[in-house]
């Protein structure tokens, strides 16, 4: 086998882990959708918003320090303390915990019955207002985020896999960062799924997804539900935000990856767990495949930026429920 | 006292179809075009056209052609940035192939390919609703902007990828380049205003709109009574893309006079014109206005009260902007999710009593 | 070739002295599956130009499914249906439309959206031709036919008695006046054959009489075909020509009122004997 085989293999790998990243995004939106409803076009923004409290809790920053300034005339910027990682990410939950309740008790209660494009809407609109005010709070210059994930190209899979692909080939490169985010968004999936398939909370998480009436006649508190699960989707945004975060820094292009979770949800389905994961692997390798086979050598490259769409709307053309969506039968 | 009724009887269907049924609103709707038209030439200075105006009027038209989509069909959009790139290039092109042909034919067949373009990206909404059309429209949004990045051919092979509008005269004024006045700038885009409310005005009260809205409203019922869910929804592409690519003409040329279509129409532009329609009120002409009036205003209501008012600096009064209309829609979905439109049709309820409180 | 051949079923005389016309619809064979379940069961039945033609039978029969067959909305696996003596070939709802079938739904589909008066409006939907460009410059045939079907519509307004609601936007209204409107809709298309899903649920006796009076009368003036289900026995035996009883996706029974509720069979599919 060439060398140039080896190449591929190892753009179809990086595709995996790409496609992993996707899906941890994926994921804030599935658990939101399935327990209300509500597509939250916010939840790359959330995962923004985790990531700059997080650098910024670490950094001992002062919150709202730009317009304290500009209204106080001060000079204000940095507590002086520096947060240990662990800490810092256990309050960044906290954080994002008192967001889920705000917007439930400001948004979501308000808007119950409203058809699916006004809640759309709605949260486009909290997109637009928690960039503006993570901004306000932490300032929009470029962080860096460290909490101790290994990074860069890991020399142990790089070593090992050197003899395959003869003298031209030099091993697998795939960044340690992926793999562990790899490891991370796996260990996730698989406790969601526990908990909501053995657990109480889980329990009435699926049965809120299913048919709010029917939940409320159960004796299940609708507005607990939904803070959980906004609680939950904001934990997951979190790590999100650490992964991409890590990898190429905190700044406003992260909400963007929110724009690139949506093919994957479409080829998953909006309320599948797996299908986020198996969705977000199809994107990814489907993305960088086609890349590396065509849009670099024929097309004059950058076709990631929207060949997941495509990808996706040939994908809806021929099954408009996604892999694992429910088969939507209208009725009249 | 002013807004009354008694005595007007309507005696022809055609009367009592009519878009002001009111005397009061015909008279101040004259009253309006003769100001737009006759007065405000003569005292708008650059100032007004560039920061308020001249995007006004552009936007308007953007408004009317996504709310024709969504707030009369229903079929959601976000690939309005992309279009109104098609507009733009579409006009370049034609402009640096027949440097005679007059500007306004240009931007004309510029709306219709745009139209044709619209269409072609509708196809899938036969099969897709709701959300994932959504998603497939970025689709286009995405692909459309690296099409016009990566092709060179549509920037006649320039260096920088930006296109440029080259000098035009209307009836022998200028109307683009940098030489342009500010009346000509504000006066060409009134009349496609003009124009264009007028034709959506037509098609919104006559059997297509009805035809839209019945797909909006249930789309099974609509197709068993008699609508042709293809035919409707085509349609509706096609005439919201020849708005869009008609402002995406109009602001390429006559406002911004040189574009890179990553800064001038990405993904922000497709939501700043869903901002439009949300807040101005889905389905509403008049909505369409006051919803780009809307977004235009704020932004530079607050650029002069926190910076040159408060001696903000610009990145702090921009963060808070988005606060602010992040803020805004989400209010104006919670209070009225009908937009403006509906608080104005409240009032004017209101005023038809005044001052009589029932 | 799909002419009609066999099927010169004459019409017949009711016992009130109505005459009623031949054959309009025929239903052949018809089996409608949803997957693994079967809906409909090879089911056959005419119905007959002018008749009022009922179709009766416990909750989750089918008769919905089989109006939605009759409108083209659901494409059935086996059998055909024959309409005016020729085989319809799997088509659209909307080309069914054109055909001159109409109908009212079971959960109200009026466009909420839009007012009472644009309502009805929309059933002149198949009578409209106006082209896009005379209705951009509302000039000529646009505007003239916007008036010609306005005149129309009023009509229907002045016999269903809704004039003083033309302009409320559907959602506003009562139940029982939504589906009025409904009914307005479906009578605007000036249908052949009308079909009523359940159109006195949820009312009262004094406006069940309003409906059944109405539906008399559109049959009567109108000479408009129905074919409607209903599971008030009383409206059945007074309005209905003939009937068809279905149960569990299969016919048990079709004749006049009083013959079918006569039939044992259809006493116990209402009463819940269990099968075998």
């Amino acid at each position: 086998m060439s060398a140039g085989f080896y190449y591929g293999v190892e753009v179809f790998l990086n595709g995996l882990m790409a496609g992993v990243m996707y899906s941890l995004v994926a994921l804030g939106f599935v658990l939101i959708f399935k327990a209300s409803g509500i597509f939250n076009y916010a939840q790359g923004v959330m995962a923004l918003f985790a990531a700059m409290t997080l650098v910024g809790i670490q950094n001992g920053q002062v919150p709202f320090a730009h317009l304290i300034n500009a209204v106080f005339g001060l000079h204000v910027t940095h507590f002086g303390w520096h947060v240990p990682a662990l800490l810092a990410i256990l309050l960044s939950v906290g954080v994002m915990i008192v967001f889920a309740f705000i917007v439930e008790r400001y948004v979501l209660k308000h808007l119950v019955n409203q058809e699916p494009i006004i809640l759309f809407m709605a949260t486009i609109g909290l997109a637009y207002f928690m960039e503006g005010f993570g901004d306000l709070m932490w300032g929009s210059e470029i962080k860096t985020l460290n909490v101790g994930i290994p990074q860069g190209g890991n020399t142990w899979v790089e070593e090992s896999t050197a003899f395959l692909g003869g003298d031209d080939f030099y091993g697998f490169y795939l960044d340690s960062l992926d793999i562990v985010a790899s490891i991370v968004a796996i260990v996730l999936v698989a406790s969601l799924v526990l908990f909501s398939q053995y657990t109480k909370t889980g329990r009435a998480l699926r049965a809120v997804a299913d048919d709010h009436q029917a939940a409320l006649s159960v004796g299940i508190s609708l507005r607990t539900i939904w803070v959980i699960v906004w609680s939950i989707a904001g934990f997951v945004a979190l790590v999100a935000g650490i992964m991409w975060g890590s990898k190429s820094g905190v700044q406003f292009s992260l909400s963007l990856i929110a724009l690139k979770a949506l093919p994957v949800l479409m080829l998953g389905g909006f309320t599948s767990i797996p299908g986020a994961i198996v969705g977000g692997l199809i994107i990814g390798v489907g993305e960088k495949m086609f890349e590396f086979l065509i849009g670099a050598p024929f097309l004059g490259g950058a076709t990631e930026n929207w060949f997941a769409y495509v990808l996706a709307l040939l994908f809806l053309v021929f099954r408009p429920q996604g892999l694992f969506g429910e088969k939507i039968i209208e009725r009249v | 006292m002013l807004y009354r009724e008694a005595g007007d009887y309507k005696t022809t269907y055609a009367k009592d179809n009519q878009t002001f049924p009111i005397k009061f609103d015909r008279v101040a709707y004259y009253v309006l075009l003769l100001v737009a038209f006759c007065v405000v030439p003569f005292f708008i200075n650059d100032y007004w056209a560039n920061a308020v105006l001249v995007p006004f009027l552009i936007y308007v038209i953007a408004t009317l052609g996504l709310n024709i989509l969504i707030g009369y069909c229903g079929q959601l959009s976000l690939g309005t940035g992309g279009f109104m790139a098609v507009g733009a290039f579409a006009s370049y092109k034609l402009m640096t192939a027949f440097p005679e042909v007059s500007i306004i034919i240009h931007i004309l067949i510029a709306g219709g390919i745009t139209a044709l373009v619209g269409m072609l990206f509708g196809l899938p909404s036969l099969r897709i609703k709701g959300f994932y059309l959504a998603v497939a429209t970025l689709a286009a949004q995405f692909f459309l902007v690296w099409l016009f990045n990566r092709v060179p051919w549509f920037y006649n092979y320039s260096a920088s990828g930006q296109i440029s509008a080259p000098e035009r005269t209307v009836l022998g004024v200028n109307v683009t380049g940098p030489n342009v006045d500010a009346w000509a700038q504000y006066m060409v885009c009134l009349v496609f205003v003009v124009v264009c409310a007028w034709l959506a005005r037509n098609l919104t009260r006559g059997n297509l709109g009805r035809s839209w809205m019945a797909i909006r409203d249930m789309d099974i019922a609509a197709e068993i009574i008699g609508v042709n869910p293809l035919k409707a929804k085509l349609t509706a592409f096609a005439v919201s893309s020849f708005f869009i690519g008609i402002a995406g003409a109009l602001l390429f040329t006559v406002y911004l006079g040189a574009a890179e279509v990553g800064e001038a129409f990405g993904i922000s532009k497709s939501f700043l014109v869903l901002f439009m329609v949300i807040i101005g009120g889905l389905g509403s002409i008049f909505g369409s206005f006051a919803g780009a009036a809307f977004m235009v205003l704020v932004p530079v209501f607050l650029k002069n009260f926190l910076v040159g008012g408060m001696g903000w600096p610009t990145d702090v009064a921009a963060h808070f902007q988005f606060v602010i209309v992040g803020g805004l829609i989400v209010a104006f979905l919670i209070l009225e999710p009908h937009g403006l439109a509906a608080l104005w049709r409240v009032t004017k309820e209101k005023l038809r009593l005044w001052p009589f409180p029932h | 070739m799909n002419t009609m051949t066999e099927n010169t079923t004459v019409g017949y005389m009711t016992d009130d002295g109505r005459q009623i016309g031949g054959t309009m619809m025929e239903m052949k064979n018809i089996t409608l599956r949803f997957g693994g379940v079967v809906a409909i069961e090879n089911i056959s039945f005419d119905i007959h130009e002018g008749e009022i033609r009922a179709i009766i039978g416990p909750n989750g029969a089918g008769k919905s499914s089989m109006l939605n067959v009759i409108s083209g909305f659901y494409n059935p696996q086996e059998g055909e249906v024959w309409f005016h003596g020729e085989k319809r070939p799997p088509m659209r709802p909307y080309q069914v439309a054109e055909l001159g079938i109409a109908r009212t739904f079971q959960n109200i589909a009026l466009f909420k959206g839009m007012s009472t008066l644009d309502n009805i409006m929309t059933g002149r939907m198949t009578k409209m031709n106006a082209g896009m460009l005379s209705q951009a410059i509302w000039w000529g045939k646009a505007a003239r036919e916007e008036a010609e079907h306005r005149q129309k519509v009023e009509e229907i307004i002045d016999f269903l008695e809704i004039q003083a609601i033309r302009k409320t936007p559907v959602g506003r209204l009562p139940y029982g006046m939504q589906k009025r409107v409904e009914l307005g809709r479906a009578l605007a298309s000036e249908p052949k054959l009308l079909l009523l899903d359940e159109p006195m649920a949820g009312m009262n006796v004094e406006e069940k009489e309003d409906m059944s009076r109405f539906i008399l009368d559109v049959n009567d003036e109108f000479g408009t075909t129905i074919a409607l289900i209903e599971h008030d026995m009383g409206v059945v035996m007074d309005i209905s020509d003939r009937v068809v009883v279905m149960d569990y996706g299969k016919k048990i029974g079709d004749g006049t009122p009083s013959e079918v509720l006569a039939n044992q069979e259809v006493i116990d599919a209402y009463l819940g004997v269990s099968h075998d």
